[in-house]
């Protein structure tokens, strides 16, 4: 970063538009679903014939209830939807319904990791509901713009973030975090590529210290969240430049290029729609009570933070392994079931961060597709732990073998292989005086100080109890017979 | 054949001999033929009514038919029906047919009620004189040379000229009841939200109610038995349970506000002020008490609804827009031009001026001192309403301040024309239900009507009390 640079620090708001998972669209019957052959999911509501009207789904705002309890928002009471007044070839009704002055969450926080690892806060404006337009599909006909009204009416959450972020590691972190949010509760499938998951950066710089914000800059059409912080770093980076060399910076929106990684402008927020909001008279407005608001809490799953915790204060994790395991929902389903079976967390950890996410990469699968069961996984560590096999033994036979045959026992597998291992410490005595009576020089050399020797020995026993010799028992008998 | 007064008439005939459901529904296609000069119909489904009519003629002579079997209904032109076109009397709706039908004629079908065909109107409802429609003016049966009243004019003129026995309409600020009074028969405006909007075009969504045009008080008290009710498609429509309207009681020791100022305003033609004075004089001497109140806000109402009903008209009305169905114009080029020329060519003069004012109101800078201003005023009409109705049963003001006035009388003059729904509009602000009564005839020889208004749901107590002034 140049002199010039670090005189200015920006100031970075987000809007996040999430795409629900619900049955059905916002305001009708519509299946809601993605991929689907284009408009076949629009009824005459969809398609906004003449004397249609919305009736909203309910689902929707439990799903927003949850994302509110999830950010410690303030849930309002008296929901009122509203009317946004726009022509657009993809949105049929002229408008789109969506919360204006009564959004159904206000307030709360999402805690992220600041450039150097530290917790901060970013503090959320609001959560409203609203509903997505069509797809306007511009490439695929050299004349005509294609019109898909499958996604209109999709229910969304747009949620809003205070302007508390400073660069685009915490852009970079603050949309992470939102993202394994609306996976962990099941409301969102977070697919940036898809646009299931949508961001747009409100972006500005003033010099370090001042209190005046400076012009801010939208830009658009990010689609991933790794591009969200290099267009804001370009952005941040080109703001500077033109502040610099005196020019000024103007209230517009930008379009990020990926190809080559910078904004362009869009339109100037001269020319912006007048979007004429009013209340939605075609909707009631729905009424959220305390109890609605304490019956959705009873259903909420753990959230990431809480498991994060546990891990680290009650598991003695990691934190690179507690946070990896939370970064998925579904691994960290897969790790919360597999201590369900066992008490060796820091085991169920390293099996976990191990073999098994060695094998997933491998084949490049989800841990949906994995084949053994956390209680197999379980059973495994318990064989190690009792001294059964050794952990090599676990890691290198019984866990390819159990990869092939999910179904059956890791003890079994030990057994039928004959894997099980000596610790009968007669048996032992018996490898071991074998051993030490093979090599009376070797002895001498050990006694003399040549520790190194205890492979030797050790390998003896190992191949005269064909490997089933328990390594830590044998080494433990092996020492007190060498050392007297 | 004599025409029918009744639903009731109608069966006492069919099940008397006197003629069959056929000869019924052809004594009205006759009707509708002969006096097509008042263009009450845009279109008549001929075949179709007279298929239908076997049919229910065989459920009826089987005992199997419902409640509404020998009742032939016209349907606005707002009210969609599967399968058939509806245009809102609007040339934006060119060649359009409804994918589905609205809570309303769906109910209506499976009482038996036979639909003749759709009627003619103000396109998108918007008007008081049946004038500013896309195929022309609906003519007054009482007199041609005078328009039907508006919004809902062929529905007033087609029951008013026997070509259906009851016929539906929509009311946003009077277009039900003011047709009805100019017209000479029953019109009744529901409580908002006692009957589902699902299917009917829409106007002013927070105003707009179905009701319908008959004859008898009876008919119209069976039919709304039959269209009310909470509907999952709307969920504005009122999950109340509905009453048996049609079994009357008997209402004694009414209390009647008369709204004072509705009888001094200027505009009020001295022979209806005088049958509703003697109306008074008459339910007093019934034993009822008839009270003048003060209703402040008489001047703010016209221009509280246009401000409101033009701001839900300006987004509702965006839909149509060339783009999935209807009219596009063959000028068109690209994205921006399909809008504003389909929508230029297809809106009329006054569906387009009501936009761009519902536009203006709505805009920024303006919507505190338009929309906002007239929410809050709503609210108050809205109070002093429901005071009004916590002391007194009813509220009884003439339907219309005149008689049905002669065409181009007011077309030339959109304020005079919005004037109006002076006594209407109240019912509509307020949501409550109002009903007009063809009680009197002017000396100009055509009919007029007075308005009773209740309280919010109690259409029961509205028709029964209309059913003893009609007698």
């Amino acid at each position: 970063m140049s002199k010039e640079h670090e005189k200015y620090e920006a100031v970075i708001g987000l809007e996040i538009h999430a795409q629900m998972l619900t049955r059905s669209k916002a305001y009708s019957s519509d299946k809601n679903e993605y991929g689907a052959i284009p408009n076949t999911q629009v009824s005459p509501v969809t398609l906004a014939h003449p004397g249609t009207l919305p009736v909203f789904n309910r689902q929707l705002l439990d799903f927003a209830i949850k994302l509110g309890i999830a950010c410690d928002c303030d849930i309002r009471e008296v929901n009122e939807f509203a009317r946004k007044n726009y022509f657009y070839g993809d949105l049929p009704k002229g408008y789109q319904i969506t919360q204006d002055t009564t959004p159904i969450c206000t307030g709360g926080k999402i805690v992220i990791e600041d450039i150097d690892g530290n917790p901060k806060e970013i503090a959320l404006t609001r959560i409203h509901m609203e509903e997505d337009s069509g797809k306007s599909i511009h490439d695929q006909d050299p004349f005509n713009t294609l019109i898909d009204l499958n996604r209109a009416g999709v229910p969304l959450l747009e949620i809003v973030s205070e302007p508390d972020m400073i660069n685009g590691t915490e852009a970079y972190n603050y949309l992470s975090e939102v993202r394994k949010l609306v996976r962990y509760l099941d409301i969102c499938d977070g697919n940036m590529e898809e646009g299931s998951l949508r961001c747009d950066a409100n972006i500005s710089i003033k010099l370090k210290g001042d209190k005046k914000l400076g012009t801010k800059v939208e830009v658009k059409n990010m689609n991933s969240i790794r591009n969200v912080q290099r267009a804001i770093e370009y952005e941040i980076a080109r703001q500077i430049e033109c502040t610099e060399s005196g020019e000024e910076i103007v209230h517009e929106t930008r379009s990020f290029d990926a190809a080559n990684g910078t904004t362009f402008s869009m339109r100037s927020k001269e020319d912006a729609n007048d979007y004429r909001f009013f209340p939605e008279p075609d909707l009631q407005p729905v009424i959220i009570r305390e109890n609605d608001i304490a019956s959705i809490r009873k259903t909420m799953p753990k959230l990431p933070a809480e498991l994060l915790d546990k891990y680290l204060n009650e598991l003695g994790l990691s934190e690179y392994d507690a946070k990896i395991i939370v970064d998925s929902k579904s691994i960290a389903l897969y790790f919360e079931e597999l201590i369900s079976h066992t008490k060796n967390y820091k085991g169920a950890a390293n099996w976990l961060m191990g073999p098994v996410k060695g094998y997933l990469n491998e084949l490049g699968i989800h841990i949906s597709e994995f084949p053994i069961s956390a209680q197999k996984i379980a059973e495994l560590i318990a064989l190690v732990d009792d001294d059964k096999v050794s952990n090599s033994v676990a890691n290198q036979k019984i866990y390819p073998l159990l990869l092939k045959n999910p179904d059956k026992s890791p003890l079994d597998i030990a057994q039928e292989n004959n894997w099980i291992q000596e610790s009968n410490t007669a048996a032992l005595g018996e490898f071991i005086s074998a051993a030490i009576g093979k090599y009376p020089d070797k002895v001498e050399e050990y006694r003399n100080g040549k520790k190194g020797l205890m492979g030797l020995f050790m390998g003896e026993v190992m191949k005269l109890s064909k490997g089933k010799a328990d390594p830590k028992l044998t080494s433990q008998l092996l020492r007190k017979e060498l050392e007297g | 054949m004599k025409a029918p007064r009744s639903l009731k008439e109608v069966r006492s005939s069919l099940t008397a001999g006197d003629y069959n459901l056929i000869d019924l529904v052809r004594f009205y296609l006759d009707n509708i033929e002969q006096k097509s000069d008042l263009n009450a119909f845009l279109e008549v489904w001929k075949d179709e009514v007279l298929e239908q009519a076997e049919q229910v003629q065989s459920k009826i002579d089987a005992g199997t038919a419902g409640r509404l079997a020998g009742m032939v209904v016209g349907l606005k032109d707002n009210i969609v029906y599967k399968g058939h076109k509806v245009s809102a009397s609007s040339k934006i709706l060119e060649g359009f047919e409804s994918l589905y039908s609205s809570t309303v004629t769906e109910r209506l079908e499976a009482e038996d009620a036979l639909f003749i065909g759709r009627l003619n109107c103000d396109e998108f409802a918007m008007g008081s004189s049946n004038e500013n429609s896309a195929f022309g003016p609906v003519k007054n049966p009482h007199n041609p040379a005078c328009v039907s009243g508006g919004s809902s004019g062929g529905s007033a003129t087609a029951v008013a000229a026997d070509m259906c026995l009851v016929s539906f309409g929509s009311d946003t600020g009077g277009s039900i009841r003011q047709p009805a009074s100019f017209c000479g028969v029953v019109g009744l405006k529901p409580t908002y939200g006692r009957v589902s909007r699902h299917g009917l075009i829409a106007y002013a969504s927070s105003m707009d109610q179905i009701g319908p045009f008959t004859h008898s008080v009876e008919d119209a008290a069976l039919v709304l038995e039959v269209i009310a009710g909470k509907d999952n498609f709307d969920n504005t429509a009122s999950t109340k349970v509905i009453d048996d309207y049609a079994s009357f009681t008997p209402i004694s020791n009414a209390r009647i506000a008369v709204i004072e100022e509705s009888l001094n305003s200027d505009g009020l033609d001295s022979e209806v002020k005088t049958a509703i004075n003697t109306q008074i004089e008459k339910l007093r001497a019934d034993g009822h008490t008839v009270e003048m109140v003060s209703f402040p806000y008489l001047d703010e109402l016209v221009p509280c609804y246009n401000v409101l009903s033009n701001a839900e008209a300006s987004s509702n009305l965006s839909r149509f827009d060339g783009m999935r169905y209807g009219y596009r114009s063959e000028n068109a080029v690209d994205v921006p031009t399909t809008y504003s020329k389909s929508r230029t060519e297809g809106f009329g003069k006054e569906v387009k001026r009501r936009i761009m004012l519902g536009t203006f109101v709505l805009s920024t800078g303006y919507y505190d001192a338009y929309y906002s201003k007239a929410q809050k005023v709503r609210r108050l009409i809205q109070e002093k309403t429901d005071e009004i109705l916590q002391d007194f049963d009813f509220i009884l003001t003439p339907t219309s301040p005149h008689t049905a006035f002669k065409f181009g009388e007011n077309s030339h003059d959109p304020v005079a024309m919005y004037l109006e729904d002076i006594y209407t509009v109240q019912a509509n602000l307020a949501g409550i239900p109002g009903v007009s009564l063809p009680l009197y005839t002017h000396s100009n020889g055509m009919p007029f009507g007075l308005q009773l208004m209740a309280n919010k749901f109690e259409e029961k107590k509205l028709l029964s009390f209309s059913k003893q002034i009609v007698g």
